[in-house]
This record gives structure tokens, C-alpha cells and sequence, in this order.
């Protein structure tokens, strides 16, 4: 066996190495160089040193698209996640019917982001103009629930099913011996079938919370920036930067967005999976 | 032996798959000196850019490729195909601030025989000496009149030609909605699909006056002397339109479009190039519809024109081989002066050799032929009836942003939750912003 692998380790490694460094590493060094330069076409770029930087981190729109994203991604996070969890408990209770509704939750998953974006537009601007209150696009803090709703429908589902893989795997050794001991279900949860399910908090977490900081289509489709930038987030900020001014040297400040938005969402996923990794339990 | 005989025939496919296109190649080669690569900005057009491609192939044995990038697509497109091997050698800018953009790839047209073939110099793009677009297409814009409706409600077109008459007629048909059965305007869309109706085409006519007062053709500092007037035709389109001011960020273009086929409301702002959506089966034929010059109240109203004017470019890749940008020439060429050709690009109904319809654009060339469109022949009636046309200022807005920033206080205005004062603000300091940003 360690001979075989020693002989044709090449042929599973090298496809995946070549993929990894044509289509990752590559355009990745690429794009840090085009951050610090003017260009239109990438191969005609001229340097333009540390402006690009200097002007991204001064500029009030992207700072303001920074804070909304931020609070964003914690609300919907958080609202994902324990409705994610809940619903996971509640479809691990062998009653009838759990295989249906784990696959109706699942559903909107499937969707794609821009589509939803204009359902919910639709859904919800009837129900605002019903109200009498102000559209999604006119009022900021709606667009703001807009968008969490929209998120957590789309992506409850998805954790759903990593909640229920984890708590599926808890062994009935513990269970049984709790109930035995008299334990509440309360007690339960906190003490047996929440350290069990780390691996699977730390993946969701990991999941909604890249989700929401890369979030892009979703607010395209249901505000659109709209009004005047104040529901714009990151990655439609950076979109805006490259595509709505005319010029080289917008290109230059939309890279360098791009690479601290890359560098951001890395330190920040970084974090969390030391954070949650650290509660993990052996099984 | 049995493997290895399976492998030898692989081997062999293989190798044959790697030559077949290469072959195919060396004779196109040989046969012409270059080729053209057209990235064709028309979505509504690719048909017959393809059929006419094809036809120009068989005639003279040169490849052209037509791409056509998705609608709103096109900044984009160009952006990544212009860094290729093969980069298009024939595409688009949209005036003055798109060639700002690309105006480093743009071949200097001077001198070359289609330039020749241009009805007025307007219509080319110049940056210091060098030519570095000229214009392909010309196009008008208005109010679109409904005239059957208009004379169930007692008026004629000839009844309008102030901004006092139209304001007149439309308070007088809101008035009279619930017995009429129908709206003056059709929606006002602020949805993505349609606010540049607004933010670009309906913001034109003040930037226009001013300009003309000022005697200039561009500027970096906007006063904004004619907003006044631009509020009051803005609020003239919303007020006496199919709904409530506060729900048009969600109307669309096509919803503004449906409800005047269906007859719900007269007037519709929109351009020549809506002529072949509004005139056909179970729509309106010629004689139910007219087009009126916006008015706003500013100028010589009586003498006032359709909105006329180009923000269709083409320009050469300066980068191309010498001989794909004199093939590019000389198929820009043909496709003007050719009878194919024009008739392609300008003819109707059944203009194509396949029988579809033409492109119907109206070309800026000698060789172009009589449109058919009815917006397009009204727009020369006014022309030769010694009405100024008003210019296409609009291509000198700063960017995009400028114009997204208007669109969204202008929504805001509309719906109730934000007031002039912010649209005079996106109007004229964005306008500066923006231009600081330019430079």
C-alpha cells in the first residue's frame, strides 16, 4: 500500500496542486499586485502605490457598508443559528412525518440568491404598501430586516440538516444514562447534546457568518444599495467601486477593497474556529 | 496487445483532435489577410449582427465574429474579453465618459474611408486630434402619445406644444380618471428597469437649457438653473399617473409599458426604440400613436424638438494586428455603404435576405436608407418643420454613481420620505463630486 501511494501520489496530487494554484493562488498574487495599481485591463496596469489603500479606508461609504455588514452578519447569524438548532431538535424527536419536513426546510436552498432576492422584494413591498409603510428601497432599517429574513429563510434549512447530522451522531449510551440519573431535558441540552454538537456549532458558525460578510446577490436583487448606499454592503460596495465610475483608477480602489475585504473575512473566520474549536469535545 | 492496441487508436484520436482545429485554422489563414471580432452592445440586434456577419463571410471570405455581451452587461464583457489572445477588434462606447475608459485602446480614425461616409463630424468622438469613435446609431426620445385616448378626452397633439398645454391636458384628464378609465402617465417606474427614464433621459432637458444659456457643451460644475423646471415635470409624470407616487420603486419599465398597451394611460415617456414593442399584432398600428417633445417650460417651447441624438459608439482596437483592424475597416465599411448592409441596419419589417426584420436604427452615414419607424419619421418631420432638436447632453454625465444617487432621491422624493432639497443635492454637488473623481 505505501508503496502504491509512494508510486502514483503524482496522479491525486498533482491535478488538485495545478488546480489550486491556476484557478486560487494565482489570480489571488495577481489581484494583491492589481490592488496597488490603475488599471482597466489587467494586463495594461500601471503602479499606483499605497493610494488605492489610502482612499479605500477614507472613503465614508465603504466605512458606513463596513458597520452594516458587520451588524448584519451578527443579527442574522445569531437568528440563523438558533432557529437553525431548534428546528434540528425538534426534527430528531422520531415523530412522523420529520423526513418531509426536513426536506421542505431544506428547499429554499436550492433557490438561487438573485431569484430570491426578487421574490422577496415582491413579498415584502406588497405587505410594506399594504401597511401604508414606506418600501423596502425607500427606509433603511427595512431593508435591513429584509434582508435578515431573506437570509435566514434561505439558509436555516442548510444548517438544519448539519444540526440534525450532529445531533444524529450523540451516542444513546449518554442519553439513556442521563435519563437515567434523572436528568432534565434542559439539562440535557446544555450538558450532552450541546458539547456534542460543537463540531457542528463551529461549522455553521463558520458557514453563516463567511455567508453573511460575502453576502452579494441577495442585496442586489432585494435593495440594491438603496436608499442613497445606506443598505449597501461590502461586496456590492466593492462591485459599485469597479463598475460605477469611469476611469482607471477606480478599478485600482475597488481591488484594494476587495483584497482588506478578503483579508477581513479571513481573520475573521480565523477567530471564530479558534473560539468554538476550543469547546469541541472528544467523543 | 490488446491494451496497448486500444491505446495506440487513443493515442491516435488524440493527436488528430489536436491537429483538426489547428488545420482548420492554417486555411482561414489562408485565405484572409485578417478578421473581425465584433462585441456588439445590442442585445435586440444580435440576430442580425449574426446573419449579417455571415453574409459579409460568404461575400468576401473574411471571418467576423459577433459577441454580444448581456444587457448591462457591457463594461464588463469588453473588460474581460479586451485582455485576451483575441480580443475584440470592434466594440462600443457610450460618449465622452465611456471613451474616458477606453480611449487608451481606441485606433485614431482619421483619414480612414468610413469616417468619409459620416453625415456630420458631430457624430464622431474626438479626443485632442485623433477620432477615436464615431456614432452608429442615432435615436429620438419623447413623450409617446396615445392619440386615440388623447380624443376620447377631448384634445388633439396639435393641442400641445407647451409645457403649460401638457400640464393642462394631464391635470384635466386626473381630473375626469374615474370617467375616462384612464391615467394621464403611465407609472413613473424607479425600479432598476426604468429609472433612467428619469435620472438620465428626463434630466437631459435641464442640462440641456443650461448648457445652451451658458453656450457650452460640458462642464465639471453643474448649477442647476433649470431644476425648478425639472421638479415640475417630474411631479407633473407622478401625480397624474396609474398610481401612487409611493409604490413606483417598484414599478418597472415593462409594467409602464404594459399599461399603455392596455390603454390605461396616454403618455409614456420613452424613445424611438421602443417603436417595434408598441406597433404590431394586437398592439397599436402608426396611426393611434405620436411622439411630443418633452417640455419643461424653458426656452422656445413652439420650436422645441424630440430628444435626439447617440450614446452608440464604435471604436477599433488600436491593439489588434494591422491587418484584423483593416479588415474591422472595411467591414464597418460594407455594413454603411453596402446595400445589404444599410438595409440591415436601417430597414424594418422583412430587411434581412433570411426575411427577419432589419436593425431599424437610423445610421449617421450618406448610405442610409428612409427608416420606417414611425418616432424616428416623426422626429424629421419636426426637424424639417424648423424645430430645434434637443441634444443628447446626457453623455457628458459624470458616471453611473452620479446617476444612481439621482434615481434613488428622486425615488425618495416620489414615495414622500425625502425632499427636493436632496435631489437639487444629487443634482448639482454629486454632479462636482463626481467630475473631482474623474480627474
Amino acid at each position: 500500500m505505501e508503496k502504491t501511494i509512494k508510486k502514483f501520489w503524482p496522479i491525486f496530487v498533482v491535478p488538485t496542486l495545478a488546480a489550486f494554484l491556476v484557478g486560487f493562488l494565482w489570480p489571488f498574487l495577481q489581484g494583491l499586485y492589481l490592488s496597488f495599481c490603475k488599471f482597466i485591463t489587467i494586463d495594461k496596469a500601471d503602479w499606483n502605490g499605497l493610494k488605492n489603500y489610502i482612499f479605500a479606508l477614507t472613503e465614508t461609504n465603504f466605512q458606513h457598508s463596513f458597520w452594516f455588514t458587520a451588524l448584519f452578519t451578527i443579527v442574522s447569524t445569531i437568528c440563523i443559528n438558533i432557529a437553525a438548532f431548534a428546528i434540528a431538535l425538534a426534527l430528531t424527536r422520531n415523530f412522523k412525518g420529520t423526513n418531509t419536513f426536513r426536506s421542505i426546510f431544506f428547499m429554499p436552498n436550492l433557490i438561487g440568491g438573485i431569484v430570491l432576492g426578487y421574490i422577496w422584494n415582491i413579498l415584502l413591498n406588497c405587505v410594506l404598501s399594504l401597511l401604508g409603510k414606506p418600501l423596502l428601497s425607500l427606509y433603511a432599517p427595512y431593508g435591513f430586516i429584509g434582508l435578515v429574513i431573506l437570509m435566514c429563510w434561505q439558509q436555516i434549512g442548510y444548517m438544519m440538516i448539519i444540526y440534525i447530522a450532529g445531533l444524529q451522531s450523540i451516542p444513546n449510551d449518554y442519553l439513556e444514562a442521563a435519563s437515567i440519573d434523572g436528568a432534565s431535558n434542559w439539562k440535557v441540552l446544555w450538558k450532552i447534546k450541546i458539547p456534542n454538537v460543537m463540531p457542528s456549532i463551529t461549522i455553521c458558525l463558520f458557514l453563516s457568518l463567511t455567508n453573511g460578510f460575502k453576502l452579494f446577490d441577495q442585496n442586489l436583487a432585494l435593495t440594491g444599495g438603496d436608499p442613497n448606499h445606506q443598505t449597501e454592503m461590502l461586496a456590492l460596495n466593492i462591485y459599485e467601486t469597479f463598475y460605477g465610475r469611469s476611469g482607471a483608477a477606480w478599478k485600482g480602489y475597488g481591488q484594494a477593497k476587495a483584497v482588506l475585504f478578503c483579508i477581513l473575512v479571513i481573520a475573521i473566520s480565523l477567530i471564530q474556529l479558534r473560539a468554538t474549536r476550543s469547546k469541541e469535545v472528544q467523543q | 496487445m490488446k491494451r496497448s492496441n486500444v491505446s495506440k487508436k487513443l493515442a491516435v484520436i488524440m493527436a488528430a483532435c489536436m491537429i483538426v482545429p489547428q488545420a482548420s485554422v492554417m486555411a482561414a489563414e489562408g485565405e484572409a489577410a485578417g478578421e473581425v471580432y465584433y462585441l456588439n452592445f445590442k442585445p435586440e440586434a444580435d440576430a442580425q449582427w449574426q446573419e449579417l456577419a455571415e453574409l459579409y463571410t460568404a461575400e468576401t471570405g473574411v471571418p467576423v465574429t459577433v459577441v454580444t455581451a448581456a444587457s448591462n452587461t457591457y463594461e464588463q464583457t469588453l473588460m474581460s474579453e479586451i485582455a485576451k489572445d483575441n480580443p475584440p477588434t470592434m466594440f462600443h462606447v457610450n460618449g465622452p465618459i465611456g471613451l474616458e475608459n477606453w480611449k487608451d485602446y481606441c485606433y485614431d480614425l482619421t483619414g480612414s474611408s468610413i469616417l468619409g461616409e459620416l453625415t456630420s463630424e458631430d457624430y464622431a468622438l474626438k479626443d485632442g486630434d485623433a477620432t477615436l469613435a464615431i456614432a452608429m446609431a442615432i435615436e429620438s426620445y419623447g413623450i409617446i402619445v396615445n392619440k386615440t385616448l388623447l380624443s376620447e378626452a377631448g384634445y388633439e397633439v396639435e393641442d400641445i406644444d407647451s409645457f403649460e398645454d401638457l400640464k393642462n391636458v394631464a391635470e384635466d384628464i386626473t381630473a375626469r380618471k374615474d370617467e375616462l378609465g384612464f391615467a394621464a402617465f403611465t407609472s413613473a417606474g424607479m425600479d432598476g428597469s426604468s429609472n433612467w427614464r428619469y435620472h438620465t433621459h428626463l434630466a437631459n432637458l435641464p442640462i440641456y437649457f443650461e448648457y445652451l444659456d451658458e453656450g457650452i457643451s460640458s462642464t465639471d460644475t453643474i448649477k442647476g438653473t433649470y431644476l425648478d423646471n425639472y421638479k415640475a415635470i417630474f411631479d407633473l409624470y407622478i401625480n397624474n399617473s396609474t398610481c401612487d407616487p409611493a409604490v413606483l420603486v417598484s414599478k418597472t419599465g415593462d409594467d409602464s409599458r404594459n399599461e399603455f398597451l392596455a390603454g390605461e394611460a396616454v403618455f409614456y415617456q420613452n424613445g424611438s426604440w421602443e417603436y417595434s414593442n408598441l406597433v404590431g399584432e394586437d398592439k397599436f398600428s402608426d396611426d393611434d400613436l405620436a411622439m411630443i417633445p418633452i417640455y419643461i417650460g424653458v426656452g422656445d417651447e413652439a420650436n422645441q424638438g424630440l430628444c435626439t441624438g447617440t450614446e452608440n459608439y464604435w471604436c477599433v482596437n488600436k491593439d489588434a494586428s494591422p491587418e484584423n483592424i483593416q479588415a474591422t475597416l472595411d467591414f464597418m465599411y460594407w455594413c454603411v455603404t453596402s446595400e445589404t448592409g444599410t438595409e440591415a441596419m436601417g430597414g424594418g419589417e422583412g430587411a434581412m435576405p433570411s426575411g427577419e426584420a432589419g436593425m431599424g436604427f437610423v445610421i449617421p452615414f450618406k448610405g442610409a436608407i428612409e427608416s420606417t419607424n414611425l418616432f424616428v419619421k416623426q422626429d424629421a418631420a419636426y426637424t424639417e418643420a424648423g424645430k430645434t432638436p434637443v441634444s443628447w447632453n446626457f453623455t457628458t454625465m459624470p458616471s453611473q454613481t452620479w446617476k444612481d444617487d439621482l434615481g434613488s432621491a428622486l425615488t425618495s422624493y416620489a414615495a414622500g420620505v425625502g425632499s427636493w432639497d436632496d435631489v437639487v443635492s444629487a443634482f448639482v454637488d454629486g454632479w462636482a463630486a463626481e467630475y473631482s473623481y474623474l480627474s
